[in-house]
């Protein structure tokens, strides 16, 4: 069985500076889209989790 | 050899032949070969002997005997056990999953060909005994018990026979088109997909289709998420999938339109064919766990058949 933690945000990619986590969830901050692209891609491989786009400039990545 | 010695070795080479006629090795690798194969031929003729000597147990008044049938019924309860243990033990390294409906509908149909296999042999063998009392000569006996065993064996089978989901909907092929993040088919959404490359992909290879149902009866059981995930299970196999472990971006969901019922899937296949696409979709079995026959029901009248595709 594949015990991990799922169903839940695991990372958020954002350039919105202004953005804050108030829990565990951890935050990467990025300078440009392509970075923001790019980090979420690499987070999302290291997780096996997935990017899910909010449109306000920030992604999370979630393990289904 | 004794009296029943003919009589035992028809009964058993009939409930074997019902079993290797029952027996479908198919591109889906149910049961898996040579190993599976083995074991389910072996358990067939273990199955067919107990059938075949019922009958002259009990003409030998060695009702004792019969509670052998007792043993046997458990017997196949641990060959669905097995099936099911097995099944779920390679879930997890299933690309898409089965599902623990579809497991269960498998697990149910093994079970149930052995005991169609006793039946079988136990049907051969009263109808040779019958034949004997009446004091045919042998070869009719032997053609009489072959003919009425086959005749069940065929009559089990049609019985035992699975719908295919074209007998229940119809399939048609889809669009694929984004709004914003989101991936929709046929304008229901599938699922947020945030990386802009993914995106791509989708909009490049990604196939899609469209299951609509013909009846009420058959919308409640396309609503079956058990049911939905054999198709997405199915599909992925036959059509090879692009996708790995770390990707969960490309797993085939199929989603419910819930203003009528229709299900819609995307899928990017190793094999970029609708045509393809559409019939493994249609040739997917309806999980008897999943079939639901709300029209058959008082409360379920034809208004509810009516609601097709129009809420």
């Amino acid at each position: 069985m594949d015990f991990g933690i799922t169903e839940s945000i695991i990372a958020i990619i954002t350039t919105d500076r202004s953005m804050i986590s108030t829990t565990t969830v951890p935050i990467f901050y990025a300078k440009s889209e392509d970075e923001k692209e790019k980090l979420s891609l690499l987070v999302a491989k290291i997780t096996k989790g997935m990017v899910h786009d909010l449109e306000n400039g920030s992604y999370v990545i979630v393990r289904h | 050899m004794n009296e029943f010695g003919v009589q035992i070795i028809i009964s058993l080479i009939m409930g074997l032949l019902a079993r290797i006629y029952m027996i479908r090795i198919d591109q889906r690798q149910y049961p898996s070969y040579p190993q599976g194969l083995i074991s389910h031929l072996t358990l067939g003729i273990i199955a067919a002997s107990l059938g075949a000597v019922a009958i002259p147990a009990l003409v030998q008044k060695e009702y004792s005997a019969v509670t052998f049938l007792a043993l046997a019924a458990q017997q196949f309860r641990d060959v669905r056990s097995m099936e099911r243990q097995s099944l779920d033990n390679i879930e997890p390294t299933e690309l898409v999953p089965r599902g623990t409906a579809y497991i269960e509908d498998i697990a149910k149909a093994f079970e149930a060909r052995n005991y169609m296999v006793i039946i079988t042999s136990l049907v051969t063998g009263i109808t040779f005994y019958s034949i004997k009392l009446m004091k045919f000569t042998i070869i009719l006996q032997i053609f009489f018990a072959v003919l009425m065993g086959g005749s069940i064996a065929f009559l089990l089978k049609r019985l035992l026979r699975r719908q295919l989901i074209m007998e229940i909907a119809e399939v048609k092929s889809g669009h694929i088109h984004f709004d914003g993040p989101l991936l929709m088919v046929n304008d229901v959404v599938i699922m947020n997909i945030g990386l802009k490359a993914s995106r791509k992909i989708y909009e490049e290879n990604g196939l899609a289709v469209e299951i609509i149902p013909r009846d009420a009866n058959a919308r409640a059981t396309l609503a079956n998420v058990g049911q939905r995930q054999a198709i997405q299970h199915n599909t992925s196999i036959q059509l090879g999938i692009r996708k790995d472990v770390d990707e969960p971006d490309f797993t085939p969901i199929a989603r419910r339109n819930p203003h009528n019922g229709n299900i819609v899937m995307a899928i990017i296949p190793m094999e970029p064919s609708i045509e393809l696409l559409i019939e493994a979709v249609k040739r997917t079995p309806v999980l008897e766990t999943a079939k639901r026959k709300p029209l058959e029901s008082k409360a379920g009248s034809k208004e509810n058949n009516q609601l097709k595709g129009e809420l």
